[in-house]
């Protein structure tokens, strides 16, 4: 990775990120480093703002103040065009949000044709491998509302991947769903996980976090509590906030 | 009277009435369609965040919405060519007139079908990388677009009715044609009775219409 200033050579790094909304402070100043094919999960309390960090990666939440880099580039300088810093970072969101409009190949090429130009046989091509990927390929030419919760949210996750992003965010992918339709779209995140794509998960699903994480974050408060490997952040958390959380959901 | 005499008045005046009914159809399709174009611009502009693209969609808006139909359509026909220097057309002064008129009700109609979809939407498309304005294209209006087809058949209904309005600029319309046939027989009720039949007829077609589409759109639009 190029670095910018010295500042970084991480793929993600923020320094001193605040959020506030309507004068409450949800993000009060955090700073993280994300390395190159990292798979980090994010855990906390509902409403301890690891959603709105998330959101603040990729500017659908504008940061009070602080500082994120992507790939050594400042994207809360005003010189930053941060729709070409997007095409870079895929994000799958908690409720899918799939063109209701558009069939499943439509979802999925409309990103590469619109902004990277690609022809449709090429763009279609690309999709159909995404979607045998995601084990949808008979999925095509349906459209979202034909679709259970589980389908949705492997085609939201094939959109995203469609841009050749080089980071994934995704944001409570499993929380709408069913629970019978939460491991098929986890074996999907996982594989992409093993193929070594950086990846930040705001989740619930600890097994997940367990079992497939590099790193795990704990936010609480608008702050990271805590931030550690999987095992040790599990077995043998360092803080009372994160033993209390833990002790709840565990 | 009897009934008999009136149908068979009012088959006399048909082929008149025909012809005002056609030009009645003509001004609303192109008043609404004209409107459309107009009103998508102001309920978009309504909505940006320029706030001088804002104002003067919002002033546009206001006082079009604010002021009588009859006033404005008097406003371009009489009151236009004093200041340009040369009279209008009757026939264009009443497009002009109930084009920009119609759309500010369309803007508002746009205004909030955009407003309906939900945010997940732009902020899926906008993570993909795409702009605000492709955004808008690609997914924001043609969502909104589907879902304001019910309101537009009803401001066509309204257009329909108000369009009677360019009697007063003597554009041979519906309205018109019903004024000159009466100072001519002295029989205005006849007359009158039958013209508010024919908009009747043409309005509730379209309240038909409008409902038969409102019940496929809601198949459509589960999502």
């Amino acid at each position: 990775m190029t670095s910018n200033n010295g500042k970084s050579d991480a793929v993600i790094e923020t320094i001193g990120l605040k959020k506030e909304f309507n004068g409450i402070e949800v993000l009060k100043g955090i700073s993280v480093k994300i390395q190159k094919q990292e798979v980090v999960c994010i855990i906390g309390p509902s409403g301890s703002g690891k959603s709105t960090f998330l959101r603040c990666l990729n500017l659908l939440e504008k940061p009070t103040s602080g500082q994120i880099f992507i790939e050594g580039i400042d994207i809360t300088s005003p010189a930053c065009n941060i729709d070409l810093i997007r095409t870079n970072m895929g994000m799958v969101f908690q409720n899918f949000n799939l063109f209701p409009h558009m069939s499943v190949i439509e979802n999925i090429t409309l990103g590469p044709r619109k902004i990277k130009k690609t022809p449709l046989q090429k763009a279609n091509q690309q999709a159909m491998i995404l979607l045998s990927k995601v084990g949808l390929k008979e999925k095509a030419n349906s459209y979202p509302e034909e679709l259970s919760g589980g389908q949705k949210q492997r085609v939201a996750i094939a959109r995203a991947l469609a841009m050749q992003p080089k980071v994934m965010l995704f944001d409570e992918p499993t929380s709408a769903l069913d629970p019978e339709m939460i491991g098929e779209v986890l074996d999907v995140m996982k594989s992409l996980a093993y193929e070594g794509m950086t990846m930040v998960v705001v989740t619930h699903e600890m097994g997940f976090a367990k079992e497939v994480s590099d790193r795990v974050l704990f936010i609480d408060d608008g702050l990271v509590v805590e931030d550690n490997k999987p095992e040790l952040l599990f077995q043998n958390p360092e803080n009372p906030r994160t033993k209390s959380f833990l002790s709840k959901v565990l | 009277m009897g009934i008999y005499k009136w149908l068979l008045y009012v088959y006399k005046k048909l082929p008149l009435l025909a012809e005002g009914t056609l030009l009645t159809l003509e001004l609303t399709f192109i008043a609404v369609s004209l409107g459309f174009v107009i009103g998508t611009f102001a309920g978009i502009g309504r909505l940006s965040k320029n706030k001088f693209v804002k104002t003067i969609a919002a002033i546009y808006i206001d006082f079009i919405r604010g002021t009588p139909l009859l006033v404005q359509i008097l406003l371009v026909y009489m009151g236009l060519p004093q200041i340009i220097g040369k009279p209008i057309p009757a026939m264009l002064a009443a497009i002009v007139s109930l084009s920009i008129n119609s759309g500010a009700y369309v803007a508002e109609i746009v205004r909030a079908g955009i407003q309906s979809i939900d945010k997940g939407q732009m902020e899926a498309s906008r993570s993909l990388g795409m702009t605000h304005s492709q955004t808008m294209r690609y997914i924001i209006l043609p969502q909104a677009f589907r879902r304001i087809i019910p309101p537009l058949g009803n401001e066509f209904i309204a257009m329909l009715k108000d369009s009677s309005l360019v009697s007063v600029i003597a554009l041979e319309e519906l309205m018109r044609k019903a004024q000159l046939v009466y100072t001519r027989d002295y029989r205005p009720f006849d007359i009158l009775f039958a013209v508010s039949i024919i908009y009747l007829i043409m309005t509730l077609s379209i309240s038909q219409l409008v409902r038969y589409s409102e019940r496929r759109l809601r198949v459509n639009d589960k999502q």
